[in-house]
């Protein structure tokens, strides 16, 4: 990553340089006329300064030139349109979000920040992948704030009455400042956080390590047992939730077998073992997707469902 | 000592009533002075706490709800009790009548009136700061303002009060502009200054209802639990903003545009020139007081307002930035061929060209799209509208006061202590406020208290740290500025009808005026700036 500049912070994201070309672009132009109106000043106000006897004479009634009207009316003018459109393309980088962008969702109030993921982790910090466009979804449960990280170029005010969003990429691991930048009250300045930008495979172990494991009646939906098992004793493709757990099950084998926890995590993580007499083998395994903190509440809820 | 044989304006009639309840429109600018010098005083000693609290980060010596306050007083008495009125209000009334070779400004007792709703208006913003403060910023975004219980009601009431007293102002110039100019003055032989000063007052009567109803509204949601802007009543913040800012963005140019009318007399004066592109800088006044009406947008690019409104808002703001750079190289080039005196007046007018033009171009950044997005909310911000208010409209204000000083008290200050001060208020501004740009673009953000827990805390010290020395060299450059001009009302030598060698009718008369303003009525025989054609000891 490149240092920081003597006007900007190192540009952290990839919106960061084509920012950077847009502001050092102008900062040229300002200079350009900056000096030209700073010497000019400074110059005449030398070269004509009053000598005596002057207020005996009348001076000069140069007072109009159409061609340098026209020059420092046109010129400007053509810099104005240049500078608009530039602007605006990198404005609508800012609100176009790619599709494939992770997406955090940020609720501000008084006077922190939370941040909550995809797998139901959550935090005070802003973990976000390298590498990877980062979508936030923010909304604030009181009065507005505002979202900032200058080393990615981004800022979004963040509303008590409707999402806002924003996006950014970031292809450098590190810590970053994150500000709040509209004026919220007492505690304003010290609503301020970091971003931590991890690399893709630490990324996904936070999430792993900071996830909260949902009930098991929504990992029930989520991994999609719902299609095959039903809650209310129907028939379906695979046996029924419903008064399943304790009951004795005859296999295809002819065997039978309790259903018991252990039972119940082998059915999980390895189907094709024991199959209820009656049903196809069709199951897939969930051996390398679910945790066992899922597996566990995903059993709990199925013993949940035992008729007493 | 003032010339005894003949009566002027300060001496007759006598007594604290003949003041307060003339009519004479000196004397209500005079009064109008000392109120909003004593605003700039108490604005500028909250100022001065900011900074002093900022120097080093952590807790220095204020906590941060008495810094939440310091900033929003600052701001809030700075904008509508001291540079709102300053040059329309004070310079204004005392100059604009005598420009226009009137006897006064077309309805005397409303002019009066005004100055007394401004206090009225003052009372009540000195009774929210003594009943505890306001800590909501100057801007009194909702819903923070409507859920805070600090003295937002009568500080906005003051706010509503006030823009009464900057309407009454408004209108009296527009009709005096258009009723009573001397015979022969046509609209182009007007001084810029009066261009200037009716183009503010179309801002004045135009926008300022709208800030008067967007208060209003405030209070009525505070008070009566009527949602507008706050969500949990049913209403919408981001419309607080629109409201604000339709009168606020105009009112920008109210406090400018008088600063740019003071520089086109300032430098035409003291360069003994006649000014370039006259008609350009007269239309150019128009051209911002109307374009300025439509750009309010561009203070929201990040409030969740639509992608097309930014981008047209973006569009409009650029378009007035045209006139504006106009009126700077119209007056460089004025310099050239004159013969330029370097007088107190004039260094402030060289200066707010140098300075106005860093607050402009640092305004490209500002209005470009997709750059506004990092520098929104930033000291960046805070540094370009200190350089467009006060490295534009105050350092104006300043060379208009040391302009028709002479004028008003009939009394020369020192010039060499007025050199000399202004040197510590050229160096003190930069000072405090071009490390700003750098502090803003590098990320800190405005309105904080404390930066001491930052990844870039030692970067930020640095530039704050910078700030507040600035800070105090600008302090002491108006302590000094004071002593010398009050000094003068004393032991100042008499300064002569005209002491600059101005065309205009103000300097035709005696100093200080008399009453009437003229002994005999003027008639118009040259315009304004025919230093080609007229020298200003025959006028």
């Amino acid at each position: 990553m490149n240092e920081r500049t003597f006007n900007l912070p190192p540009p952290a994201s990839t919106i960061a340089s084509e920012y950077d070309a847009l502001f050092y672009f102008i900062y040229g132009l300002s200079v350009f006329f900056f000096v030209i109106i700073c010497s000019g000043t400074v110059f005449f106000a030398i070269k004509y300064r009053a000598k005596k006897g002057d207020e005996e004479k009348l001076t000069s009634g140069f007072c109009h030139s159409t061609p340098l009207e026209l020059l420092w009316s046109v010129i400007p003018t053509l810099l104005m349109f240049v500078i608009f459109v530039w602007g605006f393309k990198l404005y609508m980088r800012y609100f176009v979000i790619p599709a494939n962008a992770t997406e955090i969702k940020v609720t501000a109030w008084q006077w922190n920040w939370n941040f909550t993921y995809g797998e139901g982790a959550q935090s005070n910090v802003l973990v976000v992948p390298k590498g990877k466009p980062v979508k936030l979804l923010m909304s604030s449960n009181d009065v507005i704030h505002s979202l900032f990280i200058p080393d990615f170029r981004v800022k979004m005010d963040v509303l008590p009455n409707r999402y806002s969003s924003m996006w950014f990429q970031c292809d450098y691991e590190g810590e970053y400042d994150l500000y709040c930048t509209e004026y919220c009250g007492q505690q304003h300045s010290t609503m301020v956080t970091r971003v931590i930008v991890k690399s893709e495979s630490d990324y996904q172990k936070w999430i792993e390590e900071n996830s909260v494991t949902p009930a098991g009646d929504v990992l029930y939906n989520r991994y999609g047992c719902n299609t095959c098992h039903s809650l209310d004793g129907s028939a379906n493709n695979g046996p029924s939730f419903k008064n399943l757990f304790g009951k004795k099950k005859m296999l295809t084998d002819g065997s039978t077998v309790d259903v018991d926890e252990n039972y119940l995590r082998e059915s999980i993580l390895n189907p094709q073992a024991k199959i209820v007499k009656g049903y196809e083998p069709v199951m897939p395994t969930f051996q390398n997707t679910i945790s066992d903190d899922k597996l566990d509440s995903l059993i709990l809820f199925i013993k949940s469902l035992k008729e007493e | 000592m003032y010339n005894d044989t003949e009566k002027n304006f300060l001496t007759h009639p006598k007594g604290i009533m003949s003041w307060l309840l003339t009519l004479d429109h000196k004397r209500i600018g005079i009064m109008y002075l000392a109120a909003i010098l004593a605003a700039f005083a108490a604005g500028g000693f909250f100022a001065l706490g900011l900074r002093l609290e900022l120097l080093n980060p952590g807790k220095q010596f204020m906590d941060q709800d008495t810094y939440n306050k310091f900033f929003t007083l600052h701001g809030a008495i700075m904008v509508f009790l001291f540079i709102i009125p300053s040059i329309p209000a004070a310079l204004g009334n005392f100059c604009l009548p005598l420009m226009l070779g009137a006897k006064d400004v077309a309805f005397p007792r409303l002019n009066l009136a005004s100055w007394y709703v401004y206090m009225l208006g003052a009372m009540f913003c000195l009774y929210s700061l003594f009943s505890g403060g306001v800590d909501t910023g100057w801007t009194f975004y909702s819903p923070y303002s409507t859920q805070t219980s600090t003295s937002v009601i009568s500080m906005t009431f003051g706010a509503f009060i006030l823009g009464f007293s900057s309407i009454f102002t408004g209108i009296n110039f527009i009709v005096t502009v258009h009723k009573m100019r001397a015979p022969g003055m046509t609209w182009y032989q007007m001084p810029l200054f009066v261009w200037g000063s009716y183009a503010t007052a179309m801002i004045q009567v135009l926008a300022t209802p709208v800030l008067g109803i967007t208060l209003l509204l405030l209070i009525m949601e505070k008070v009566g639990g009527i949602g507008i802007f706050d969500p949990e009543m049913g209403g919408d913040p981001v419309l607080f903003q629109h409201f604000f800012w339709f009168y606020s963005h105009p009112a920008v140019y109210i406090m400018i545009l008088p600063g740019m009318a003071i520089i086109s007399e300032l430098i035409a004066v003291h360069a003994h020139k006649k000014i370039f592109g006259y008609r350009l800088i007269a239309y150019s006044s128009v051209a911002i007081a109307l374009l300025g009406f439509f750009v309010w947008g561009h203070h929201m690019f990040v409030s969740g307002q639509s992608e097309f409104s930014s981008m047209v808002f973006s569009f409009i703001t650029f378009f007035i930035g045209i006139p504006t750079g106009i009126k700077i190289f119209n007056w460089m080039t004025t310099l050239v061929k004159g013969s330029i005196c370097w007088t107190t007046p004039m260094l402030y007018a060289l200066a707010f060209l140098i300075l106005f033009t860093i607050g402009g171009l640092t305004g490209i950044f500002l209005g470009a799209l997709g750059l506004d997005i990092q520098l929104h909310d930033t000291y960046f911000v805070v540094a370009h509208f200190h350089y467009v208010m006060m490295g534009g409209t105050v350092i104006a204000f300043l060379g208009g006061i040391h302009h028709w000083w002479p004028k008003i008290f009939g009394k020369m200050y020192n010039e060499n202590l007025g050199r000399f001060a202004f040197c510590f208020i050229f160096v003190g501004f930069n000072m405090t406020f071009f490390n700003q740009f750098m502090l803003g673009s590098q990320g800190m953000p405005r309105r904080y208290h404390d930066y001491s827990n930052f990844l870039k805390t030692d970067l930020f010290e640095r530039y704050h740290g910078f700030s507040s020395y600035g800070a105090m060299i600008l302090g002491v450059g108006f302590v000094i500025i004071l002593c010398y001009l009050v000094a003068s009302l004393f032991n100042g030598k008499p300064a002569g009808n005209n002491p600059w060698g101005g065309l205009t009718f103000e300097w035709s008369t005696t100093s200080p005026p008399p009453t009437e303003n003229f002994k005999d009525d003027p008639i118009l025989k040259h315009g304004p700036y025919d230093y080609d054609k007229v020298l200003p000891k025959d006028i």
